[in-house]
């Protein structure tokens, strides 16, 4: 990039898409109706665990107004977002997994017409025992009874466990030692646009399917595998999506049911769900039960680290296995951390299968670690300010576990948050029944591996300016309301010399645009502005050419701007010089595209965590507590975010507060919880308690800008991060108001009571022990050249101790 | 009232509805909620569906100026009443101030809960000119939003109060 102005990056623009969010003209999924559709409607298994004796549709296909009926032998083969884990069918063959499963779909003249054949459909059941915990699946089990015949052991799916750096030297070299058990309890996306699919199969063999998803190019291939059609006959578009949130970023039963139904039926089929499905949809946060132990010197320095996640699957794998390894990646990217344990599980349950959620298998091990470190500067007696303070990560450096950090603003955050919130002065001295706590994170700019193995760009945008100088930008991404197409006109308009409004846009259209990897792991910004500014930089060196031959100056001297190129005193229209390149090279047509460089450390399971960069996030919250009810009530939220170079603060601050929102549901009211049958507790928006306009409260943002050497004019992620830090604020706040630990998520006030009520031991809520498990031996791993050696860490710690 | 409507094809009813200032007849089931009749029958997609319980708010709309839930009511009732939807809200393409605010504010991100927010919003204006912020939390409190921590939909509502009072004076 060169270092002209930004004239666009950097102000706060209003979205592309605004005004047709604002009339109400946007077209979601379920807004389509195309001539013809039917509507599907699937029946779903109200058993948590059980063998499928007989499915029979005959009276539902005999029902007047439907059209077709699918059961599981009609779309036998396996699927799997990840290649490691196929382990799912559209339609339940041979046993159901969880009370939700699918297990037929009927296509009727309309939804009534569908909803009555389901009721016709008659299923007969052999139960099984069901899991519903982690500690059930880590139970011993008959090989009849396991839910899933391939699995690593009995009902574990999968495990890991890793030791980076001298584990055992630096737990010896420890002055303290800390060991806590958290729990962070399972919740859902609740997107406001429940899932939603549209099929249209043709004659010629061509399948066309409209969805509400995150990941158009997955579904894409999935569609392929399942349907065994070739893939140059399927279409997939990613219509607008209501809220994604992680949610719409796996493949779902629906989107092949309403392909199939389309294609036996020559017919256009939609699939809407109702909200009661998309709670059992879910593939939301996983509820997980961590042991973390914490070694650190007299003045706070970590020593050592050991982290051992037990993750509730669920009863799919889905993106299971990356959220596994997610919640032992991030946690050496904030504090030095010389040598770190890892050991994680994922155990299959018969509840809705987890998956990712904003901040993706790393908001529950940062939950612990923030609070942990909030009790080691307690037992330490020092500000937890000043214990994070002395041992931050540092920019271009590397971490125990192989992470390259490149541009880091931890420390602004830190100092502007603690500032602006006047932690120093509040902590520990505010009356009783008030507090403040304190909390930091980092996150991914985009995952350095895609989801499958292959060599491919990760994202490409291809430009086509005709002669009358219009723009269009193709790119498969996905706008799921982060502001992606906004990202995308921005950085052409930006390097073109144009505006935003001025850039036509198709994407998310798999028969039209260049493939990309889709909405997930905070990577579109990152690598899609990459690509865009490549293409858009080809285009203006064509323009440039063909200017400067018009106006006989030359190129290196042109400048576009406001819709002209110009040198000095000359310019023309970027309408004329498109003519003239036109003219001279024939129809302009570029590509650029975005690989992440190779990134991934020297061992199996390397490939989760590492990032072209890393967001940095603070944050302080203020919490007043009634000792007599428990109730909890967030008065103020100071939050502080390196997202880079900020793209455009409405965008980036929009992001920001609905993190700070969506970590407050959490960490307050959010449950997804089951009853012992597997049955939902609550699958509706009044019973799943989230944060309403009157809940929210006020939250200072602060943007921190480093300029990402790079990101795309430097910037980074805004999208996941600053939730991370959010729901660890509150329970350190919590302990300063009141004196209580709530190690586990959601803090009710019933648990804030149970806490102050306890006499004797530690006035603490949260889990016992957690299980013996049978892990697998570690695999040792040597730190890289350049992550925080033990003995730096101690000779710092003598050297302040000396001083 | 049944008695005035004369029963369609297959026990439908035909309903004349009073949509954003436009009648129109429409046949539909006597269990047709409003939320379906204008989605449905009246291509008017930009009330959205969310849970048909009436939990959400986004199915938001005005009857004779009154905010109630699409999802919760039967269109059978609505003859006679005068219905404002989120697409009777601009003049032509020129937006009305709240749209305007939303857009300039970023109040709107993946833009579902919008034009239910914008309905709620609508009806606040009318009646309370100038709200404080706690009005217009209380008046958009069953209206949920997961994007946007209701920041900037809050700031919107009072940015286009402002805009408003400053245009009656």
């Amino acid at each position: 990039m060169s270092d002209e102005p930004l004239r666009l990056v950097g102000r706060p623009l209003p979205r592309v898409d605004a005004a047709g969010k604002v009339t109400g003209q946007t077209r979601y999924t379920d807004d389509m109706s195309l001539p013809g559709m039917l509507h599907a409607r699937i029946r779903r298994s109200d058993r948590p665990h059980a063998r499928l004796v007989r499915v029979d549709t005959g009276r539902a296909a005999g029902l007047r107004g439907v059209h077709a009926v699918l059961t599981g032998t009609d779309l036998p083969v396996k699927y799997g977002i990840l290649p490691v884990s196929q382990d799912e069918r559209a339609l339940a063959l041979d046993k159901v997994r969880y009370v939700g499963d699918p297990i037929a779909a009927v296509a009727a003249v309309d939804e009534r017409t569908a909803d009555e054949a389901l009721r016709l459909i008659e299923v007969e059941y052999e139960d099984l025992p069901a899991v519903l915990s982690v500690q059930e699946a880590l139970a011993p089990v008959g090989d009849g009874d396991r839910i899933h015949e391939r699995s690593e052991r009995g009902n574990i799916q999968r495990s890991f466990a890793f030791d980076f750096g001298p584990v055992e030297e630096g737990f010896q070299a420890a002055d303290i030692i800390r060991d806590d058990v958290f729990f962070y309890g399972g919740n859902t996306h609740l997107a406001m646009e429940p899932h939603c699919a549209i099929a249209e199969a043709t004659p010629d063999g061509r399948l066309t399917l409209w969805s509400s998803t995150q990941v158009p190019h997955y579904l894409h291939r999935a569609l392929a595998h399942v349907l065994g059609l070739p893939a140059d006959r399927i279409r997939v578009i990613a219509a607008p999506v209501g809220g994604g949130f992680g949610g719409k970023s796996d493949i779902f039963a629906h989107e092949f049911v309403a392909a199939k139904l389309s294609m036996l039926t020559g017919r256009p089929v939609k699939a809407a769900l109702t909200r009661e499905e998309s709670f059992y949809c879910h593939r939301g946060r996983h509820p997980v039960l961590m042991q973390f132990r914490l070694g650190a010197t007299s003045d706070g320095r970590i020593t050592a680290l050991e982290s051992t996640t037990y993750l509730d699957g669920g009863a799919y794998g889905g993106h299971g296995v990356a959220s596994t390894l997610y919640t032992g990646a991030l946690q050496t990217t904030t504090y030095k951390v010389p040598a770190y344990r890892f050991r994680g599980l994922r155990g299959y349950t018969n509840k809705p299968a987890c998956g990712p959620k904003r901040g993706h298998g790393t908001v529950q091990p940062r939950f612990a670690l923030e609070v942990q470190l909030d009790k080691l500067a307690v037992d330490l007696g020092l500000s937890p300010a000043q214990l994070r303070r002395r041992q931050l990560v540092e920019e271009n450096s590397r971490t125990v576990n192989w992470l390259r950090i490149t541009s880091c603003g931890l420390r602004e955050c830190l100092d502007r948050v603690v500032e602006a919130s006047d932690f120093e002065r509040k902590w520990g001295k505010l009356p009783s029944g008030r507090g403040i706590g304190l909390a930091c994170s980092a996150f991914v700019s985009g995952s350095a591996e895609a989801i499958y193995r292959n060599d491919g760009p990760h994202t490409t945008v291809r430009l086509d300016v005709d002669r009358s100088g219009g723009v269009t930008a193709f790119c498969g991404e996905t706008d799921i309301g982060q502001g992606s197409d906004t990202v995308l006109a921005t950085c052409v308009a930006e390097v073109l010399g144009l505006s935003p409004g001025d850039i036509r846009l198709v994407t998310a259209d798999t028969d039209l645009t260049p493939v990309a990897l889709g909405s997930y792991s905070s990577r579109v910004t990152f690598m899609m502005g990459n690509a865009a500014i490549q293409a858009a930089t080809r285009v203006r060196d064509i323009l440039f050419r063909a200017v400067a031959a018009k106006l006989g100056v030359p190129a290196e001297t042109l400048v576009a701007a406001d819709g002209k190129i110009s040198a000095g005193e000359a310019s023309i229209s970027l309408a004329e010089a498109a003519a003239e390149a036109e003219a001279m090279q024939g129809p302009i047509s570029e590509t650029g595209s975005y690989t992440p460089p190779d990134l991934a450390g020297p061992y199996r399971g390397s490939g989760v965590g590492p990032s072209p960069a890393y967001s940095y996030s603070a944050c302080a919250v203020e919490v007043e507590v009634d000792p007599e009810t428990g109730i909890l009530t967030v008065d103020r939220v100071w939050v502080a975010h390196d997202g880079g170079r900020v793209m455009n603060p409405v965008l980036a601050e929009g992001q920001i507060e609905g993190s700070v929102y969506m970590g407050l549901g959490e960490v307050l009211m959010e449950e997804q919880a089951f009853r012992k049958q597997g049955l939902h507790r609550g699958p509706s928006l009044l019973d799943y308690k989230s944060p309403s306009a009157l809940e929210m409260p006020p939250v200072q943002v602060i943007l921190v800008e480093t300029i990402d050497p790079e990101g795309p004019f430097g910037a980074k992620e805004a999208g996941q991060g600053p939730l991370l830090p959010v729901p660890p604020a509150v329970c350190n706040a919590i302990y300063d108001a009141v004196g209580v630990r709530i190690d586990e998520t959601p803090v009710t006030p019933q648990k804030i009571l149970r806490a102050l009520e306890r006499r004797g031991g530690e006035p603490r809520v949260g889990p016992g022990p957690v299980p013996e498990a049978p892990f697998r031996t570690a695999i040792h791993v040597d730190p890289p050249p350049g992550a925080p050696t033990l003995r730096s860490v101690i000779d710092r710690a003598l050297t302040a101790k000396e001083a | 009232m049944a008695t005035q409507q004369s029963v369609g094809q297959a026990g439908r009813l035909v309903l004349h509805l009073t949509v954003n200032g436009e009648t129109a007849d429409v046949l539909a089931p006597p269990a047709a909620t409003l939320l379906e009749v204008l989605r449905e029958s009246l291509g008017l997609t930009g009330t959205k569906h969310g849970c048909e319980l009436g939990e959400c708010g986004l199915c938001t709309v005005l009857v004779d100026g009154t905010p109630l839930l699409a999802c919760l009511l039967l269109a059978v009732e609505m003859e006679g009443r005068q219905i404002a939807t989120v697409e009777g809200l601009a003049d032509g393409t020129r937006l009305a101030p709240l749209q305007e605010a939303f857009r300039e504010l970023g109040a709107a991100q993946c833009g579902y809960c919008t034009p239910g927010m914008l309905m709620a919003a609508t009806h606040l204006l009318a009646t309370v000119p100038s709200p404080t912020e706690g009005q217009i939390r209380e008046a958009l409190s069953g209206n949920l939003c997961r994007c946007t921590g209701y920041t900037k939909i809050v700031d919107a509502v009072g940015l286009a109060a402002r805009r408003m009072e400053g245009e009656d004076r």
